[in-house]
């Protein structure tokens, strides 16, 4: 009993921060499931009958190309960030040649550098390649900044990972190529899985080169098409409400399916950044 | 004849390594070409490129370039929206080292405490940050809202009517309504680095200190606090170089207004360039970003050189 008293703080101390933290989604929430008149006449109540019908309006907006926008350029940067990555870390990591370190403190360098002074020439360059206005423009920029990331944590990884196996290899008469792609590269997939969350949750919610480098609404990803449905039915809050949920849900299920990894992911991949 | 095949011997040995050699070179170059062709091009040379164009006045939607060398800089040097705008970024660097770490470590402190339902209290305490952030901004622009906006009846719950007001609407509390949002956002994401620097801490160092009857907080100032020191060193470059380049939220929520009170360099540098076409002066806009945001990452890792060398 005394013990309970004395974690009374503790509780209330969580239960502030969990109502910080929660108070805003669980509006949100409640929020969307409610009618228009509803959410008028008592914004902040349960909703007198749930409804899905704020959920339907979404998917006559094209929500789910938006989603698949987003799905597609996430997952295709993210594949060619691991492989390509993955490759430059190859010689970083095991190879000895004079511009070895200057290299690799040249991709750790762009951890630094704010997007934004990129964005004006890669803005001027994709109209030029004729990439303007499609996803596959986004492919170039979401790569080049994910790269640092993976560089270094690919690099320290592959330095860890004992000598004699590559030896022996050399001996059966392996090339660089199998030796990569057939020894090393299996055993990199705790960093592969570290890169790809870190890298994923940043693209998929990217927004300032989704901005600039697309306009029309059919090649919109998640975040720009959130906003444009915000604009178009400002007065519906309801359905507004609905669309950021549904908006935030698919990062929020693979968090929920996959919390240790993506908790680890995250923390490995800033640290080491 | 031995002699003969010795030095046969070698030259083939010799040849083997210089074949070895080219392999290797070839393998270097092979591996390196395609992360450095895209990492060169998009980020390398855009940089250059900022700068080249900062020397020009130019619209981004004709071919007339002049060349000014560096008026553009000089403008920038007396164009008070741009000291605002700077300003503001200070500001948010020092709210987000004040708030965020110190709430992100709160939390991470409370998730090793001995309450139940901890998995719960996490799984909330980091959603904030998996949501997109055009997601929050539009969220946030309804809790702030003078009508019927969350905050306000909150406030008319508790007594405090007096207070309620268009939170972005004001350019007296614009500002601070959009840093608090940029708090909630990221004081999980410090709560995850925190949380995963106390789980490395070992369980004797507590142990041995509760043996010799240290209370909790002299456990936490003695024992948890220098051990994260480098994390939380981290977690504050992290900090600091997010504020200065933050864009998102704000062009969510207010586009730099009521009256540029809620600008920043990186919203300022968008309207320059892409609503006022001023291709040539939204460039040096944004390469001074890049020397600020350079500088002071410079400096901190000399600190930080200078801290470790001290102990």
């Amino acid at each position: 009993m005394i013990k309970r008293i004395k974690q009374m703080p503790l509780y209330v101390l969580a239960i502030v921060l969990l109502l910080f933290t929660g108070l805003p989604f669980f509006i949100m929430v409640n929020t969307s499931f409610k009618s228009q008149l509803n959410f008028m006449t008592s914004p902040w109540s349960l909703p007198e009958s749930f409804s899905f019908s704020n959920y339907g309006l979404l998917l006559e907006i094209d929500f789910f190309r938006y989603f698949m926008n987003s799905l597609i350029v996430s997952v295709l940067s993210v594949i060619i960030v691991i492989v390509i990555g993955a490759m430059a870390s190859y010689p970083l990591a095991r190879l000895k040649f004079k511009l070895n370190t200057p290299l690799f403190l040249l991709f750790m360098v762009g951890m630094m550098i704010p997007i934004h002074t990129t964005l004006i020439p890669i803005y001027l360059l994709t109209i030029n390649l004729g990439l303007y206005d499609t996803i596959w423009a986004l492919i170039g920029p979401y790569v080049a900044f994910a790269l640092p990331i993976a560089v270094v944590i690919f690099t320290q990884f592959m330095k860890e990972i004992p000598k004699e196996l590559e030896e022996s290899a050399k001996i059966d008469g392996c090339g660089h190529i199998r030796l990569f792609w057939n020894i090393l590269f299996p055993l990199l997939t705790p960093a592969v899985a570290t890169v790809a969350i870190y890298n994923f949750i940043h693209i998929w919610n990217e927004f300032i080169f989704a901005l600039v480098l697309t306009n029309s609404s059919d090649v919109a990803t998640l975040p720009l098409g959130l906003r444009e449905f915000y604009g178009e039915f400002t007065i519906n809050v309801p359905a507004i409400m609905a669309a950021l949920t549904l908006g935030s849900l698919p990062l929020l299920l693979v968090y929920f399916v996959a919390q240790e990894k993506i908790v680890k992911g995250l923390a490995a991949g800033s640290v080491k950044g | 004849m031995g002699e003969a095949s010795t030095q046969k011997h070698i030259s083939i040995k010799v040849q083997t390594k210089a074949a070895k050699k080219r392999k290797e070179i070839l393998a270097i170059i092979g591996f390196m070409t395609p992360a450095l062709i895209i990492y060169g091009v998009y980020v390398i040379y855009s940089i250059f490129m900022t700068f080249y164009y900062s020397l020009f006045d130019w619209s981004g939607i004709d071919n007339n370039f002049v060349f000014q060398g560096l008026e553009n800089y000089i403008t920038l040097f007396q164009d008070e929206v741009f000291w605002e705008s700077l300003g503001n970024n200070s500001l948010l660097v020092g709210a987000s080292l004040l708030t965020q770490l110190p709430l992100g470590l709160i939390m991470a402190l409370l998730l090793f405490s001995p309450i139940k339902g901890i998995r719960f209290f996490r799984s909330v305490f980091f959603m904030p940050f998996l949501m997109s952030t055009v997601a929050i901004g539009i969220l946030f622009i309804f809790i702030y809202d003078g009508n019927f906006g969350l905050l306000n009846a909150l406030l008319e719950m508790i007594g405090l009517e007096s207070l309620q007001q268009a939170w972005i609407g004001k350019e007296s509390t614009a500002i601070w309504a959009v840093i608090a949002t940029v708090c909630w956002q990221f004081a999980p994401f410090y709560m995850i680095l925190f949380r995963a620097a106390i789980v490395g801490i070992p369980e004797e160092l507590y142990e041995a200190a509760s043996i010799d009857g240290a209370t909790a907080w002299h456990r936490f100032k003695n024992i948890t606090l220098p051990l994260l020191m480098p994390i939380i060193v981290t977690s504050a470059i992290l900090s600091i170089i997010g504020s200065l380049k933050y864009f998102d939220l704000i062009y969510v929520m207010t586009m730099g207004g009521p009256n540029n009170s809620t600008e920043l360099m990186a919203t300022y540098m968008y309207k320059q360039t892409f609503t006022n076409f001023n291709m040539g002066y939204g460039s040096s806009v944004s390469f001074s970003m890049f020397i600020i945001a350079f500088i002071i990452t410079l400096f901190i890792l000399i600190g930080e050189r200078k801290r470790r060398g001290v102990e």
